[in-house]
C-alpha cells in the first residue's frame, strides 16, 4: 500500500491532480470510508485493503466539478460504473485520473459476524498481498475466517480483473468468482409465481425506506429522485409495507434496467441484508436474452439495447405475445 | 429474584400473549427485527442489537392520525325545483372525520437493552412534555418493558458513555429485569406494572436466588471496559456548545462521505423527528405521520424555502441536534450509545467518528501552540 501513498503523493506534489479520493483508515479495523485528500501530507491516513468495498464513481460527479483534476482510485468493477457515468454525460472524463487499483475482493464483516466473530479489537490479513486467511483479534479470544468465505456477495460473481478505464495500474488482482453470475436468477426464475413474491415480501417488507441502496446507486443520479419530490404523491416517504414489497424496488430496478453494471452497492449498503441486486440481475439476464449479451459499463461508446432501436429488436412482452397469438 | 429455563420460554410468551400484545425480536429473512410473536415466530432474543431499535414500539415508524371522508348529504326533494344545474349546485357534501383511537390495551415489550430502554427516556423528554402526543403517551402508559442485560457487548457498543448500564437493566427505567445465564432467563419485577406482569406469569416462573446474576453483571461490567468506544471522551459537549461546535471547520470535512441516507436515522433508539402527510384516498384523505430524516432534502422543508440546504448542514444538524441541542433543551443527550449508526452507515460515518473527529482537532490545535 505504500507505493500506492507514494505514487498518489507524487500526483499530487507535481501537480498532475488536485485532489485524490480514496479510503480513509476507519477508528476500527474494518471501516475505512470515502474520503477526498487534499494534500500529500494528509495521505498518512489512506487505507486500501479488503474493506475498501466502497465504489467511488458516484462521487465523482461532484468531484469532476471541481477545479483540476482528481485522482480516483477505483477497482475493476467500479470502473464499469464510471464507464457509465461518462455514457450518461455525469462524470467528465478529463477531469479524472482514473489509478486502476487491484483487488482480490472486497470483504463483508456481516460474514464474520454471522459467524459468531464478535468485540473485535484487529484484523489482519486484509491487504491486497496478502494471505488466503484474515485473522480476527477480538475479546472473546482470537478468530480465524478464510478471506473467500468473507468476500461480499458480489465478489463470488466477479466480472473479472481487468479495468474498463484507467490512467494507470496499481496492484495485482485477482477474479474471484466462484459462483455463475445468473444462478441466483434462475433459482428465482424455477419458483412458481407464487413462491416468487413470498420470498420477494419477505425480503423487501424488511425494508425501513432509508434509500441508501439509491443513494449509493452509481445509476441513480437524477438531481431529483420522484421520491423525494414533495410535490407529487409519488413522494411516499412513509414506510408502509406494500408499497415497498410491490413498487419501490421494481420501480427503481426498472428505471436503472440496462445502465445497472451490477456492482452490487445496492446490496452491499442495505441495513437489512435485502438482496436487491437480485431484481437488477433479472434485468440483466433477461436483456442479454432478448436483445443479445449486453455489459453496462463496458464501453462507453457503446448504445444501450433499451435506449437503441432496430427493426430486428424483439417485441417481448404480453402486447407482443397477444398479438402473435 | 425467579427463573424461567430457556426451555420453557415459549410458554412464558404464550402466556403473556394471551392477554397483552407482545413485541420482542424476532429474525425474519436472516435479521433480528422488533415484532408480534406469534407461535411459529422464530424469537431471537440472542441478538445483542436488533436492526432497528425497539422505538416502533411506542412511536412507529408509519401511523395513521386520522381519516376524513366525504359523504354526500342527499337533496331534500323539495329543494329540487327549477332547472337540473340547481339541483347539482344542491348537492351537499359532509366531510367525517374519524380520528385513529389511542392504544388502550396493555403490551408487553420483551428484551429491550439498556441503551434503547434511555433511548425511551429520550423520546419522553419530547413528547411527553407540552404539548404531550396522545398517540405516544397512550402506548407509554399501556407498555410494559422487560429489559434485558447484554450478554456479550460488542465493539460498536459504548452505551457506558451515556452513564448506560448494559449488566443491570434494574437500573434502566424499565418494568422488569432480566438476565439470560446458563440456560435460564432470571427475572426481577422492578415497577408496579412490573409486579403485576410477574403476577400474572407466577406459576411459570420459580424462585432464584437474589444473587443469581451477580456473576453476570460483574463479567459484562468487565467487557465493558474493554471495548474501545466506551473510553470516548464527551469533553466539549453537551449544554452551551451551540456557537463553538456549529461553526467548526470539522463540519466541512467529515461530512463529505454522507450519502444523505436514512440509515442512521431510522435505525437510531432517539431519533424522533416525523413528517405529517395527507394521502388521497378516492373518496377522502388519510392524514398521517412518518419518521422523517434530517438527513433527507426536503426535511422541513416550507413554503418559505428556509430549510438545510446542503448535506453538510443537514449532517451537522444530526449530531449538533443529539451532542448539544438536546442537552441544552432536556438536559441530557439524546445519543444512547447503541452503536447501531455504527454498525450500519454505508459509507461509515457515525456519532462515534464525530466525537472523536474534533478531539483530534483539539489535539492538532493544541499541538500548534
Amino acid at each position: 500500500m505504500q507505493g500506492l501513498i507514494d505514487r498518489l503523493s507524487a500526483l499530487l506534489s507535481d501537480g498532475t491532480v488536485a485532489r485524490v479520493l480514496g479510503w480513509k483508515k476507519g477508528d476500527m479495523p474494518y471501516n475505512p470510508e470515502p474520503h477526498m485528500f487534499e494534500t500529500a501530507e494528509s495521505l498518512k491516513d489512506f487505507v486500501y485493503d479488503g474493506f475498501c468495498g466502497a465504489n467511488l464513481s458516484k462521487m465523482m460527479i461532484e468531484a469532476s466539478k471541481l477545479e483540476g483534476k482528481t485522482a480516483v482510485c477505483l477497482k475493476p468493477c467500479d470502473s464499469y460504473s464510471f464507464n457509465q457515468l461518462i455514457r450518461e454525460h455525469r462524470v467528465d472524463r478529463e477531469n479524472a485520473y482514473i489509478i486502476g487499483v487491484g483487488c482480490r475482493g472486497k470483504l463483508d464483516i456481516d460474514k464474520a459476524r454471522a459467524n459468531g466473530i464478535k468485540g473485535i479489537e484487529e484484523v489482519s490479513g486484509t491487504e491486497l498481498d496478502g494471505p488466503d486467511s484474515v485473522s480476527f483479534k477480538t475479546i472473546y479470544g482470537d478468530k480465524e475466517m478464510s478471506y473467500s468465505d468473507l468476500l461480499l456477495g458480489r465478489c463470488h460473481v466477479c466480472k473479472g480483473k481487468e479495468h474498463m478505464i484507467y490512467d494507470e495500474l496499481w496492484g495485482e488482482s485477482k477474479d474471484t468468482a466462484d459462483s455463475e453470475r445468473f444462478d441466483e436468477v434462475k433459482a428465482l426464475e424455477a419458483m412458481s409465481p407464487a413462491e416468487r413474491f413470498e420470498f420477494f415480501k419477505k425480503e423487501l417488507s424488511k425494508c425501513i425506506r432509508c434509500n441508501a441502496c439509491r443513494n449509493v446507486c452509481p445509476a441513480c443520479s437524477c438531481r431529483k429522485c420522484a421520491f423525494d419530490n414533495n410535490n407529487f404523491d409519488s413522494q411516499q416517504k412513509a414506510n408502509v409495507d406494500s408499497f415497498e414489497e410491490k413498487m419501490f424496488h421494481i420501480i427503481r430496478a426498472f428505471h436503472v434496467a440496462g445502465r445497472c453494471t451490477d456492482c452490487g452497492e445496492c446490496s452491499r449498503v442495505c441495513p437489512e441484508g435485502i438482496p436487491l441486486h437480485l431484481f437488477n440481475r433479472k434485468f440483466i439476464k433477461d436483456i442479454d436474452e432478448l436483445y443479445g449479451e449486453f455489459q453496462a459499463g463496458k464501453d462507453p461508446e457503446a448504445q444501450s439495447p433499451l435506449t437503441d432501436y432496430t427493426f430486428e429488436d424483439c417485441e417481448p412482452g404480453i402486447v407482443a405475445e397477444r398479438s402473435n397469438g | 429474584m425467579y427463573k424461567i429455563s430457556l426451555d420453557n420460554i415459549n410458554s412464558l410468551f404464550a402466556a403473556i400473549a394471551e392477554s397483552k400484545e407482545l413485541f420482542l425480536p424476532v429474525k425474519k429473512a436472516g435479521q433480528a427485527n422488533y415484532a408480534n410473536w406469534t407461535e411459529d415466530c422464530e424469537v431471537a432474543l440472542d441478538s445483542l442489537k436488533t436492526v432497528k431499535s425497539p422505538k416502533d414500539a411506542f412511536f412507529p415508524q408509519f401511523e395513521t392520525l386520522y381519516k376524513v371522508n366525504r359523504k354526500i348529504i342527499p337533496t331534500d326533494a323539495s329543494e329540487e325545483e327549477g332547472s337540473e344545474t340547481l339541483v347539482e349546485t344542491k348537492l351537499r357534501t359532509k366531510l367525517e372525520i374519524t380520528p385513529t383511537e389511542l392504544k388502550d390495551k396493555d403490551f408487553v415489550v420483551f428484551g429491550m437493552k439498556s441503551c434503547d430502554v434511555k433511548g425511551i427516556e429520550a423520546l419522553d423528554k419530547v413528547f411527553l412534555t407540552d404539548p404531550v402526543d396522545n398517540f405516544y403517551k397512550a402506548r407509554r402508559e399501556h407498555g410494559i418493558i422487560v429489559a434485558l442485560a447484554c450478554h456479550e457487548p460488542e465493539e460498536s457498543c459504548f452505551c457506558t458513555v451515556f452513564g448506560v448500564d448494559p449488566a443491570d437493566p434494574s437500573k434502566a427505567k424499565a418494568d422488569v429485569a432480566t438476565w439470560i445465564v446458563d440456560g435460564e432467563l432470571y427475572w426481577k419485577a422492578i415497577s408496579e406494572k412490573g409486579e403485576e406482569l410477574t403476577k400474572s406469569v407466577a406459576s411459570l416462573l420459580s424462585d432464584a436466588a437474589d444473587d443469581a446474576a451477580d456473576a453476570e453483571i460483574s463479567n459484562i461490567t468487565n467487557i465493558m471496559t474493554k471495548l474501545p468506544n466506551t473510553k470516548l471522551s464527551l469533553e466539549g459537549w453537551g449544554e452551551g456548545k451551540t456557537d463553538e461546535k456549529f461553526n467548526s471547520e470539522v463540519w466541512n470535512e467529515l461530512y463529505k462521505p454522507c450519502l444523505g441516507c436514512g440509515t442512521c436515522t431510522f435505525v437510531c433508539p432517539t431519533c424522533q423527528c416525523y413528517d405529517i402527510k395527507d394521502y388521497s384516498t378516492k373518496d377522502g384523505i388519510q392524514r398521517y405521520r412518518c419518521w422523517d430524516s434530517c438527513m433527507y432534502s426536503d426535511f422541513t422543508l416550507m413554503a418559505g424555502g428556509q430549510n438545510r440546504t446542503s448535506q453538510v448542514q443537514r449532517f451537522r444538524q444530526r449530531f449538533m441536534h443529539k451532542l448539544v441541542y438536546f442537552p441544552d433543551r432536556y438536559g441530557m443527550y439524546s445519543c444512547v450509545g447503541c452503536g447501531r449508526c455504527v454498525d450500519k452507515c454505508p459509507q461509515s460515518l457515525n456519532v462515534v467518528k464525530v466525537i472523536k473527529a474534533f478531539e483530534n482537532e483539539k489535539k492538532e490545535a493544541g499541538a500548534n501552540v
